[in-house]
């Protein structure tokens, strides 16, 4: 199946409107999708200090709002994470805390609320398992919480070795190893070797590594987590592999290493890129675009990527975050801008 | 003595990381009291001195004869110009233009891909002020122009002795939101983009 022979185009499915202030972030909840018999659910955060919870109906397939977090960040919630059972949504804000929220069916609580950080929290994202959290700040560190039972939360790990803001933190796809990256223009893997809960940094990929020149913005990996894309502010998509076999039957750390860089593609600052469960590369710059890249399966002098579509004026403004949706096949993709919109977009052949 | 302290704090304060959060009002006036003594003290001792901000009188406005000077589909850098010109310094009760931070070849546009560059100069290569006047820059644009205008603000090339690190927190737009979150910050901001309204 090569998509660069189909004639693909990115379809607007539907606009959501109701934020009063730009979208930072979209997450969709995992364990609901149509494949599941669920109906889909996306979360959106933004300016506005509020998370809304969106779902589509499965009778006249459009998208409502279903409730509005709000009342409890004082200022604006820059991402949100559902737990891998769905059932929790982790809220970071710039108010310095981290809202753990759950669904009560047809209302959300905020049962916990993680203190600690001494300014704006950026990021959040909880491990495969749903046993760890971690969260990053502009105070340059990297806090790892364990989930206890009862709705506790307990601070595992400070891991301030960051020299500036961390944008984000996201874990492995399959195992405890916790990615982070930052206005200090690297990334950093923090590995816990005992799987003890004592982590440390063992990798920084930076500038010499064949790193990002500028502030990296996101991270994200593939389905089978030997690679991960990151996009940074110096307008490249990177692509990272990993010999992941070996690391997960062995107790070593295995090294990332550069595989690959997408220059000449963004001319303004890439804000996210999310890598689907079907290989394709989604980004969202700067520049109100979304683009999509896929592997040209070229594969003479290793590995490089083609672009597959390019969605001008996608928004009105800068595209924050794209999203793929976790079911298998739908191909959906939300996208979050200034525009304070949310929008759902298909990947369909041109008619 | 505690005059000397209160402006080495801002000063410490305004130069580490914490800018953004920490900047009291309450200090403020005290601060630029004392650094205009100072300066008064440098001016005797050394005769010659720039330290004090060189101020230009008051340029005289162009009047239009065409008011309809810029095309429909584009924004004529003069407009641009007229919105930030009368920005106040916020330490000094200048305009950005009478204290020479700002001219007309200040800004730039790239009319094609909707783009804005503005290359501001502080009055001193250690001016703490920096990302002060470029969030006012940003503020003020942010009011008048069309949303989807991009908009870059970097200080004029070897003008401020940490171009880099200026140029790089004015163009993060999350660190700029979550500096205009601080009402302090917001505060200070307003007051200089709204001077000439009060």
């Amino acid at each position: 199946m090569d998509l660069m022979e189909k004639n693909l185009e990115l379809v607007e499915i539907q606009k959501l409107e109701g934020h009063t202030d730009r979208v930072w972030s979209v997450a969709w909840n995992p364990v609901s999708s149509h494949a599941d018999g669920v109906s889909p659910i996306l979360a959106s955060c933004s300016g506005d200090n509020t998370v809304r919870i969106w779902e589509q109906s499965s009778l006249s397939r459009s998208w409502t709002c279903k409730t509005v977090l709000e009342e409890t960040h004082t200022r604006t919630v820059r991402s949100c994470a559902w737990s891998p059972s769905g059932e929790l949504l982790a809220t970071a804000s710039f108010d310095g805390t981290t809202g753990i929220w759950k669904n009560y069916g047809s209302d959300f609580e905020c049962i916990a609320t993680l203190e600690g950080h001494e300014n704006e929290v950026k990021s959040v994202s909880w491990n495969a398992s749903g046993s760890y959290l971690a969260t990053c700040s502009r105070d340059k560190s990297v806090w790892i919480w364990e989930v206890l039972e009862g709705n506790e939360y307990e601070c595992a790990a400070v891991l301030s070795e960051h020299t500036q803001d961390v944008k984000m933190v996201q874990w492995h796809p399959t195992m405890d190893v916790l990615f982070s990256c930052s206005y200090d223009d690297t990334i950093k893997v923090w590995w816990s070797q005992d799987c003890d809960g004592e982590f440390e940094c063992v990798q920084t990929l930076g500038e010499s590594n064949n790193g990002h020149s500028s502030t990296v913005w996101a991270i994200s990996f593939n389905a089978t987590g030997d690679k991960m894309v990151t996009c940074s502010d110096d307008r490249t998509l990177k692509i990272w592999g990993t010999d992941i076999a070996r690391m997960q039957s062995g107790e070593e750390y295995v090294p990332w290493s550069h595989l690959c860089t997408l220059s000449g593609y963004h001319d303004r600052t890439i804000y996210s890129a999310h890598w689907s469960r079907d290989d394709i590369i989604a980004s969202g710059a700067g520049d109100d675009a979304i683009r999509l890249f896929v592997d040209s399966h070229d594969s003479v002098d290793g590995l490089s990527y083609n672009l597959l579509l390019k969605k001008n004026k996608a928004h009105d403004n800068d595209v924050n975050c794209v999203q793929w949706s976790r079911g298998e096949g739908d191909r959906l993709l939300a996208s979050a801008s200034d525009d304070g919109m949310v929008k759902i977009w298909q990947v369909a052949t041109k008619p | 003595m505690s005059m000397l302290y209160t402006v080495m704090i801002l000063k410490k304060v305004l130069e580490s990381e914490l800018w953004f959060t920490v900047l009291h009002r309450k200090i403020k006036p005290l601060a630029v009291e004392a650094r205009l003594r100072n300066r008064e003290k440098k001016k005797m001792t050394l005769g010659l001195i720039n330290a004090n901000p060189v101020v230009q009188a008051k340029k005289e406005r162009l009047v239009r004869t065409q008011p309809d000077q810029y095309r429909d589909d584009g924004v004529d850098p003069l407009d641009i110009y007229e919105y930030v010109r009368d920005i106040r310094d916020p330490e000094h009760p200048y305009t950005l233009e009478q204290l020479s931070v700002l001219s007309e070849e200040s800004v730039t546009v790239d009319d094609q891909l909707d783009r804005i560059l503005i290359k501001f100069t502080p009055t001193v290569q250690h001016c703490s002020m920096a990302t002060i006047i470029g969030l006012c820059l940003r503020a003020k644009l942010k009011e008048c122009l069309p949303l989807h205008y991009k908009v870059d603000i970097l200080v004029s090339p070897g003008s401020h002795a940490d171009e880099d690190s200026v140029n790089k927190q004015l163009n993060d737009k999350e660190r700029v939101a979550a500096a205009m979150e601080n009402p302090n910050l917001r505060q200070l901001v307003d007051e200089c983009i709204y001077s000439d309204e009060i």
